[in-house]
């Protein structure tokens, strides 16, 4: 949609927006100042009561701002809220202003939406702990920076959200901090996401800079979707600057995208309370660099190998991850890998130039998943904390609720029509046929592997018999209301949000892309071109429907075989090629190991030595010329001493032997002196003669 | 042939050389004395010699009068002063005078 | 109130004369006595801030009378954007080290004799405006320095106080030639910076030339650069809480004061020049060297110092680039540094007067014991890592911006940084902060109510300039582009004198 139209009708501001991310901020605040005297006279549940309103308000916000979007014009759906005047330096301008549209809209939603459900739901799982202030604190201070993220109308104050929900990341996954492996996984997430911050620094500076050289200097995102075009023919190293700030900002994402190779971080941040691993490393912060890249459209649309690249790495790490979570035996792993995984499918999405898509699956995968992390700590939680799914099972006769909301959380996932998974997953493989059949192979592939192993996880957790102890048996039961009630709502949204997205092949109108469509510039354009060629693919799209829906259901039939019915033995799979491929898939590869050979342990013998080389090579100097100095002194002093002094001493020396000798003469004997007396006379009268 | 200025300046010279040896060589200081004692007085023969012989005039004679007159205080400080010596080292032996030795 | 810069340089001095007066015995009297006299200073400061003029770059609240009038030499004081900042972060830091400074409890009169001598000196470095003033005040912030960090430090102390006691003097010497350079080059020979100044057009290349380079070593050695850094982790260590305190926040801004106020206006042809080699690329070798140094190191102070040096390379970065945001990134960094770095070096204190030993790997879980604690050490630690919505976020991203624009290979070297730092600083906090706590510590107490105060102040600025960077940035900005259009405006001296 011409966006240039978009920004010459009057800008429609809404002073609401500011408390969506504001509020948040203040229960945040709150909480770290006197969240221990809440704790202490109201019981957690002042705490979390009070944390919980805060995004409860912002959905509501959000719902409302979302209805005054949709009485506005497609085409001037945009309210803004400028609230200060941040940095004005030179040509660059960026103020603390929130913009909504379309996108943003989506992403509150899910944001505000899912945010709340999960702290309430953290009132629950929370129950035995001391610094629940802390947590809610934390989680809230996490709202706060994800809505400026998504709600930020320019580079610099998205970044603030970026690193902000970077660092709740960082203080959530480490909350339990006791523990040193926490505290590790925390650093682990916040240094590995740095490494991508450092990609979108360096895209974002250039980006800055370059439309600076075209005469339109501005940072925010409508400023820069209304001059991209003015990039078209700049270079920068012999390459289009719209392909190296792309495939920066890329960098940038796949840090906190969780992309190859910058995924590490992810699993290890399980280590969390499982509420965190839902919000954060499922639903809202991951999604971060997809929304960036949604919202960079126009711009990924200019670069066309840097769009190779983001959906070549989605595919692979789709398929990559998958193959990991085939193994794991830790049930929080086994869905770190999906989330990792369907992030990929994600990106193959925005990759392949259907941000629609990418965007849908986002939102999808926000419930499914998110269900199905609360679920699992549902499951953790009764079990006392034991996440290792081999002394599971038989669990859906003791929690009933949890099962079912689970199970449909999982064949949503499966891509089972007509579940939510399947919709926005379907979506994204077709659009990455049509542009390259390789990409759609990894992704049916990854597909058939996360039917499967989702499904081994259903059946070893809640089917069969119980493996765990007696005594954990014994206390068996469904969790509070607090934790399911989350849970049914989530599952609720995983059948129904595929609805939003169906596409013209199977008779909807797909309302989603609608609705996004005046954010996705340029993209009707495609949707027309699609709607034409349509008719001709239509076979095409149902027989890769069919295909998807055949492998997921082939994918589950083989779990079932494996185990529930026990017919097959996962040994036959586990000895397959010398036991090498298991072993490699149940280590991750190595990758991490390998991460902490080449990276930190090369990192720290460079730090060692240059402390090193600081302290012996130049403090060395420094001391040396010390040492060179003394000696120098030593020399002049011995110089004096020896010469200077010396020479005084010598004349003095030489007039005492000089006297030594002429005091001789004095014999103090009379006749002496008298002798010389007549001698002299005696030569000098003679002399006087001559 | 009288006796001319050569037989008193004759007279004189041997009077000085003998004066001249003992202040040479005696060990004793009154030796020395006598000595330079015998020196004036050679020195006196020769100025009167002169006076009478030479030049017209009594100044020979004069300073004659004049070297007798210092001969006689220079012998009372010279033996002054040998007795303030012999006092001391009980002895005026000149070879034992050395305390101007440098 | 036109006198208000002779005031806030004096009366710390009256403060020091007061101090010596008292009996030798009277601690609390004398400490109490100290820091009622930096109170003042701190409030005037306040008052220049709000009544400084932002649309002007000129020079404000000048005094002006003759002192050596067979020299030429004035008592000429008076502030731009650039100084004013300087001077109210001195001021701002002054009395959080007396503060910081009350558990001295040997030689307390001459203690706080000393700092108050300091505190002189800074405030008179940045108000002056007549070179020898300014020599004269920058030689008296060495004397109490060796003093302070010799007498009253760790067991290196000696060694530490001689090593930057003579090393900053060399550099002084080096500054006094180039003053004189400068003196007797002008007809007629002046040590008025402002007709150094102005004159500048006039220098031969050559003359700027050696002019630069002097009064650059002299300055690096301050900032300070590499390879002229070695005594700064010397010198942290060994002094101090209260000194390291304001040796970083203050003394090491001397140094990029300096070239900003000598090297830029009055050698701008030399800038030019050298700005690439001896700013930009030291600059980014400072910023990695520091940051990878630090890394390694297993003393707590040491990594705060290397982490100074490695901060203190944006500011060089951001000179460079001659751009609007470079060189207002880099006074900002200049500011920011002094608060956050001050943070640290105050929180490292609170636990090394508990704990009385500083290794990094001696500590542990330390969060579960001083929760308040815990939480100052992360605004601050984050900030040094350059968070968003905290101070120095804002300075180094603009710092990185002007350097994009002035070389990128050198901007993508210099912004590989921010995954190091994050490294060293999250290490650092993870093995002192967290984990399982340490039984020796386990019964550590909290902040104290007067090391709240020195904290709190600089926390919330921290974070009311990461909302507000302008707050400080209006005060800049105007002094900044007119010195940057100084430099790049420079060219060839058109009569240059012999």
């Amino acid at each position: 949609m011409d966006h240039a139209a978009a920004h010459h009708v009057a800008e429609q501001t809404s002073h609401l927006l500011r408390w969506i991310p504001l509020l948040p901020l203040l229960g945040a605040v709150v909480n770290f100042l006197v969240g221990v005297r809440i704790q202490r006279a109201f019981g957690r549940f002042g705490v979390a009561a009070l944390a919980s309103a805060m995004p409860i308000l912002s959905f509501f916000l959000v719902v409302a701002s979302f209805f005054q979007l949709r009485a506005l014009p497609p085409e001037g759906r945009v309210l803004f809220d400028n609230v200060m005047p941040w940095l004005h330096i030179g040509s660059f301008n960026a103020d603390i202003a929130f913009q909504f549209d379309p996108l943003t809209a989506v992403m509150t939603l899910v944001v505000t939406g899912i945010g709340s459900l999960i702290h309430i739901y953290s009132y629950g799982y929370m129950d035995h702990e001391p610094s629940a202030w802390r947590f809610f604190a934390l989680l809230n201070l996490f709202m706060f920076a994800m809505l400026t993220l998504v709600m930020g109308d320019n580079f610099l104050l998205m970044f603030l959200g970026w690193e902000g929900v970077g660092l709740c990341s960082w203080g959530l996954i480490g909350f339990w901090y006791s523990e040193i492996a926490n505290a590790q996984a925390g650093n682990k997430a916040f240094i590995v996401n740095r490494i991508g911050d450092f990609g979108f620094i360096l895209g974002f500076a250039l980006l800055f800079w370059s439309l600076d050289a075209a005469g339109h200097a501005t940072v925010t995102f409508r400023g820069v979707a209304e001059h991209a075009h003015s990039l078209t023919d700049m270079t920068v190293w012999g390459w289009p600057v719209v392909t190296v700030i792309t495939l920066f900002l890329f960098v940038g994402a796949a840090g906190k995208s969780a992309q190859i190779p910058l995924y590490i971080w992810l699993p290890d941040a399980m280590a969390g309370p499982t509420p965190v691993s839902a919000l954060i490393h499922a639903a809202t912060m991951v999604t971060a660099g997809v929304y960036m890249i949604a919202r960079l459209n126009f711009l990924y649309d200019m670069a066309p190998a840097t769009q190779t690249v983001v959906a070549t790495v989605g595919a692979c790490t789709a398929l990559f991850a998958a193959t990991i979570g085939l193994a794991q035996n830790d049930i929080k792993k086994v869905l770190a890998y999906s989330t990792v995984s369907q992030l990929g499918y994600m990106f193959i999405g925005v990759g392949v130039g259907a941000y629609t898509a990418g965007v849908f699956h986002l939102v999808t995968h926000a419930f499914f998943k998110a269900c199905l992390f609360l679920g699992s700590g549902s499951v953790i939680h009764a079990m006392h904390h034991e996440q290792d799914m081999r002394n599971m099972g038989g669990l859906r006769r003791y929690m009933p609720v949890t099962f079912w909301t689970f199970l449909i959380a999982t064949v949503a996932i499966a891509g089972i029509p007509p579940l939510a998974g399947f919709f926005s997953k379907d979506e994204i493989l077709w659009k990455a046929f049509q542009k390259d059949p390789t990409l759609w192979a990894l992704g049916y592939a990854g597909a058939a592997m996360t039917a499967f192993y989702m499904f081994r996880l259903v059946f070893m957790t809640f089917f069969g018999e119980c493996r765990a102890d007696h005594h954990t048996v014994e206390h068996l039961h469904e969790s509070s209301r607090w934790m399911t009630m989350p849970l049914v709502v989530l599952a609720i949204g995983s059948v129904t949000v595929g609805f939003l997205g169906v596409p013209p092949a199977l008779g909807g109108s797909n309302l989603f892309e609608q609705w996004l469509a005046p954010v996705m510039a340029g993209h009707q354009l495609a949707h027309d071109a699609d709607a034409e060629h349509g008719h001709h693919d239509l076979t095409l799209e149902y027989g890769l429907m069919a295909a998807s829906i055949g492998i997921a259901l082939a994918g589950i039939g083989l779990a079932w075989l494996m185990y529930h019915r026990k017919a097959l033995r996962p040994e036959i799979f586990a000895q397959a090629a010398g036991g090498w491929a298991y072993k490699a898939v149940y280590n991750k590869y190595w990758v991490d190991e390998a991460f902490y050979a080449v990276f930190l342990g090369g990192t720290l013998g460079l730090a060692r030595a240059f402390a090193w080389f600081d302290q012996t090579v130049i403090d060395g100097v420094v001391n040396g010329s010390a040492v060179v100095t003394r000696l120098a002194s030593r020399i002049n002093g011995a110089f004096d001493f020896r010469i200077i002094d010396g020479l005084v001493n010598l004349t003095a020396d030489i007039i005492h032997g000089f006297g030594g000798f002429v005091r001789r003469f004095q014999t103090g004997s009379i006749n002496a002196y008298l002798y010389v007396v007549v001698m002299v006379v005696t030569a000098v009268l003679f002399a006087q003669a001559w | 042939m009288g006796v001319g200025l050569v037989h008193y300046l004759a007279v004189g010279l041997v009077l000085f050389c003998l004066g001249l040896f003992c202040v040479l060589t005696r060990r004793n200081a009154i030796g020395v004395l006598m000595g330079v004692e015998l020196i004036l007085n050679a020195a006196n023969v020769n100025f009167i010699a002169f006076s009478r012989f030479g030049v017209a005039g009594y100044d020979g004679q004069v300073f004659s009068i004049f070297v007798i007159m210092l001969a006689a205080a220079e012998a009372a400080i010279a033996l002054a002063i040998v007795l303030g010596i012999y006092r001391r080292q009980r002895s005026i032996d000149v070879e034992s005078m050395r305390l101007l030795q440098g | 109130m036109e006198n208000i810069l002779t005031y806030m340089t004096f009366i710390p001095l009256a403060g020091m004369v007061a101090v010596l007066a008292m009996p030798r015995d009277a601690h609390e009297l004398i400490k109490k006595v100290a820091l009622a006299f930096t109170i003042p200073p701190l409030l005037m400061a306040i008052w220049l801030y709000m009544n400084f003029d932002r649309t002007t770059d000129g020079v404000q609240f000048m005094i002006r009378h003759p002192w050596i009038a067979s020299y030429n030499i004035q008592y000429l004081m008076g502030v731009d954007g650039l100084s004013v900042t300087m001077i109210l972060l001195t001021a701002l830091l002054c009395p959080i080290c007396i503060l910081a400074s009350w558990g001295i409890d040997k030689g307390v009169k001459g203690y706080f004799a000393l700092f108050l001598l300091l505190n002189t000196g800074m405030t008179g470095v940045f108000s002056s405006l007549d070179f020898f003033l300014f020599y004269i005040f920058w030689e008296v912030m060495l004397l109490p320095m060796y003093f302070l960090i010799g007498i009253w430090g760790g067991p290196r102390r000696e060694y530490a106080a001689i090593k930057f006691f003579l090393y900053t003097l060399f550099g002084s010497v080096l500054m006094l030639i180039a003053m004189l350079g400068l003196y007797f080059y002008n007809e007629p020979h002046t040590f008025d910076m402002l007709v150094l100044m102005e004159n500048a057009g006039t220098y031969s290349r050559q003359f700027q030339w050696w002019a630069w380079l002097a009064l650059f070593i002299g300055f690096a050695i301050k900032i300070p650069a590499f390879p002229f850094h070695t005594w700064l982790p010397d010198a942290h260590v060994e002094a101090p809480t209260a000194i390291s305190v304001i040796l970083a926040g203050v003394l090491l801004k001397m140094g990029t004061y300096g070239i900003l106020r000598v090297n830029f206006p009055m050698l701008p042809l030399a800038t030019q020049e050298f700005a690439f080699w001896a700013l930009a690329a030291l600059g980014t070798l400072n910023i990695v060297y520091g940051a990878l140094c630090a890394m390694a190191q297993a003393d707590m102070k040491k990594l705060v110092a290397y982490s100074s040096i490695s901060h203190m390379g944006y500011v060089m970065l951001g000179m460079a680039t001659l751009t609007p945001q470079g060189i207002n990134g880099a006074v900002l960094q200049m500011f920011n540094h002094g608060t956050v770095t001050a943070m640290l070096f105050l929180l490292v204190g609170v636990i090394y007067d508990r704990a009385h030993h500083r290794q990094i790997d001696g500590f542990g879980g330390l969060a579960s014991v001083m929760p308040v604690y815990t939480g100052l050490m992360t605004i601050a630690f984050f900030a040094a890592l350059g968070l968003p919505g905290l101070s120095a976020f804002i300075s180094e991203v603009l710092v990185l911006l002007g350097a994009w624009r002035y070389s990128m290979p050198l901007t993508i070297v210099a912004a590989s940084a921010v995954i190091l730092t994050a490294g060293y600083m999250l290490w650092m906090l993870q093995r002192v902060w967290l984990g399982p706590v340490n039984e020796k510590y386990a019964k550590m107490e909290d902040v104290s109510v007067r090391e709240m105060v020195t904290l709190v102040p600089l926390a919330i600025i921290v974070i009311v300039l990461g909302v507000y960077p302008h707050a400080v940035l209006d005060l800049i900005n105007p002094t900044l582009l007119a010195l940057n259009a100084t430099v790049a405006n420079a060219t060839e001296a058109v009569a240059a004198l012999p």
